[in-house]
């Protein structure tokens, strides 16, 4: 089986900034993967490029060995979700409408399937927005809009989902509640899993592997415990760090400056 | 959940959820909408100045037959197929600028047909090809622009709302100034008649002519209705609609080309007749929602009520006849402030 994703000498630049620098990543299987790194890092664009979405890179970016440009859009979007960082609406489509949308890839007509359906439903149940399923995008708070993208994403059913800062908005039972989501979606609908976060608590918590970048380098790509040792979070962040044993025993990283 | 200022503040805002669009839902909303729309277009003709016996204008006898049958038919069609697709542009327009103040006239489409109409009424152009010389004149004018607007705005071969909506305004405020300049050169019978075009006005055109319009507007207004869902990804965003398995540059483009070649055909006839493209839409998406499965179609069928309605009371409100794009605006503007106030709501379907 091809690996889901592949980069190789990935290299993209704005007028002569360079924000990714000869990046080479294998993403075989179905894992949960934190992406980090200070601002500017090129993460984003990373994760743009991934998704598809960002052309005029050097290098190559492959999805089951066939690099993204050459997929058909709607194919693509069967097997890769992407979620940004935040949605704005301009028009009052009602929070189901918005995870409907992720399921246009699999449109034959003007309607829903009783498939799409049932797709929409697990979704809205699994994101915890089946309660406002009827609202107004506009009128929800950051944290419910932010729940109802990522159901939308689910929708599309796809085997790799990248989410460009998901939990920025929420408080903080849902971002436990969308991380303890996204590490079960890894273990039991294996998928492969890349999340753009700035909260290394989190990403050491949840992840199988962790991706550090700073100024468009791979400076680590490792277990959480190595990723983010005190001395890569000195050397990438400029912070001192120190791992702490909470009182049940889980490990913690504390920051100083 | 079970707290009950919770709850109370939840069933506040459950008042102000939009029903989902459903296949039986749509079915029901156009049906009525299809309904309205052909009754005030079987009442429209009724009304006007000249009394009519319908009897006699069904057995052909003159005047009654030339008024129902060659005048006030004709002028109902013009009006119901004008403002139809100059609803249509509007929906259209305001999905792929994802602007809600976006109209089928912003990005200069119906001020280059302006300009065509203004350079035949200055060079006295009489017929081209056995066709009014305005008419034709105003299309070619609407398609130049498009023409410029495309050409300026494609990056490479990449097209983006961005980039369209600044050429788009750029181009209509450079012809803009190129009809005044045209203007001011004019002779005053000219200028009477450059003014009189610029208000918009609808007027009873022959059948044929009425038919060509219908086979413009009905089939370019179904195709753009069967991409629904992807206009529903565009208003979300390009990036959104790329995710989801759609081509936003394709979608900019064929949508652009259809909402212009719908405004241009009615304005290359009718003249810019403003506030249809920009009322209709947003009355219609406070009581339906922005899915454009169903805002789309209803928007057609409602401007086409709301055209003739504007057009029936222009002609028959005062003893001379007002243009109609100033009853759209005058009557529709207040109206739509009070709809957006949330005072007038329950009246749309």
């Amino acid at each position: 089986m091809e690996p889901f994703f592949e980069t190789r000498s990935l290299t993209m630049r704005y007028g002569t900034a360079e924000v990714l620098s000869s990046v080479s990543l294998t993403f075989p299987g179905p894992e949960m993967v934190s992406l980090t790194g200070p601002n500017g890092a090129g993460k984003s664009t990373l994760l743009g490029i991934m998704a598809n979405l960002r052309r005029g890179f050097t290098g190559e970016c492959l999805y089951r060995g066939k690099p993204v440009s050459r997929w058909r859009r709607a194919a693509f979007a069967r097997s890769v979700a992407f979620v940004p960082q935040a949605l704005r609406l301009d028009f009052p489509f009602t929070a189901e409408q918005v995870v409907l949308m992720g399921r246009t890839p699999y449109a034959g007509g003007l309607f829903e399937t009783s498939a799409d359906w049932a797709a929409v439903e697990r979704a809205l149940r699994l994101t915890g927005t089946l309660e406002f399923r009827h609202r107004d995008f506009r009128s929800l708070s950051g944290g419910e809009r932010q729940r109802v993208v990522l159901a939308s994403a689910l929708a599309q059913e796809p085997e790799t989902l990248l989410l460009d800062e998901p939990t920025t908005y929420l408080d903080l039972e849902h971002q436990l509640s969308i991380y303890r989501l996204l590490r079960a979606l890894v273990e039991e609908e294996r998928m492969l899993v890349i999340a753009v976060t700035h909260d290394l608590n989190l990403a050491a918590a949840f992840s199988h592997r962790v991706l550090a970048l700073k100024r468009g380098r791979l400076m680590a790509d490792a277990l959480p415990c190595d990723a983010l040792s005190a001395a890569r979070i000195r050397e990438i962040f400029q912070v001192e760090a120190e791992w702490v044993t909470r009182a049940d025993g889980r490990p913690w990283i504390t920051f100083s400056s | 959940m079970g707290d009950p200022s919770r709850r109370a503040a939840l069933d506040h805002v459950l008042l102000m959820t939009i029903a989902p669009v459903t296949p039986a839902r749509t079915a029901r909303v156009l049906l009525l909408a299809a309904l309205a729309l052909l009754l005030i277009l079987s009442l429209a003709p009724l009304a006007g100045p000249a009394p009519l016996d319908l009897r006699k204008a069904w057995a052909g006898e003159w005047p009654d037959a030339q008024v129902y049958f060659a005048v006030r038919w004709p002028r109902a069609l013009l009006a119901g197929l004008a403002g139809g697709a100059l609803a249509t542009a509007g929906v259209l327009f305001q999905a792929l600028l994802r602007d809600a103040l976006a109209t089928p006239f912003t990005l200069g489409v119906s001020s280059g047909a302006s300009l065509g109409a203004v350079l035949a009424i200055v060079f006295g152009w009489q017929s081209v090809a056995g066709f009014p010389a305005l008419w034709v004149a105003a299309f070619a004018g609407a398609a130049a622009v498009l023409a410029i607007v495309i050409s300026i705005s494609a990056e490479g071969r990449r097209l983006s709302s961005f980039t369209l909506l600044l050429s788009g305004v750029t181009i209509n405020a450079i012809v803009m100034s190129a009809i005044m300049l045209l203007h001011s050169t004019a002779t005053a019978g000219q200028s009477f008649a450059i003014v009189h075009w610029l208000m918009g006005g609808i007027e009873p055109l022959p059948y044929a002519a009425l038919a060509a319009m219908a086979a413009v507007i009905l089939p370019v207004t179904l195709g753009l209705c069967a991409y629904a869902r992807h206009w529903n990804l565009l208003a979300v965003g390009e990036e959104w609609a790329a995710t989801r398995g759609a081509s936003p540059n394709r979608l900019l483009l064929g949508g652009y080309l259809a909402g212009s070649l719908l405004t241009a055909s009615v304005t290359a006839v009718t003249g810019p007749i403003g506030f249809v493209g920009l009322l209709v839409p947003h009355a219609l998406r406070l009581r339906l929602g922005g899915d454009h499965r169903l805002l789309m179609p209803a928007s057609f069928l409602m401007g086409a009520a709301f055209l003739i309605v504007c057009d029936t009371a222009a002609r028959t409100l005062f003893t001379v006849e007002i243009p109609v794009s100033v009853l759209t605006a005058l009557v529709g503007g207040p109206f739509f402030i009070a709809l957006l106030r949330g005072k007038k709501k329950s009246l749309w379907l």
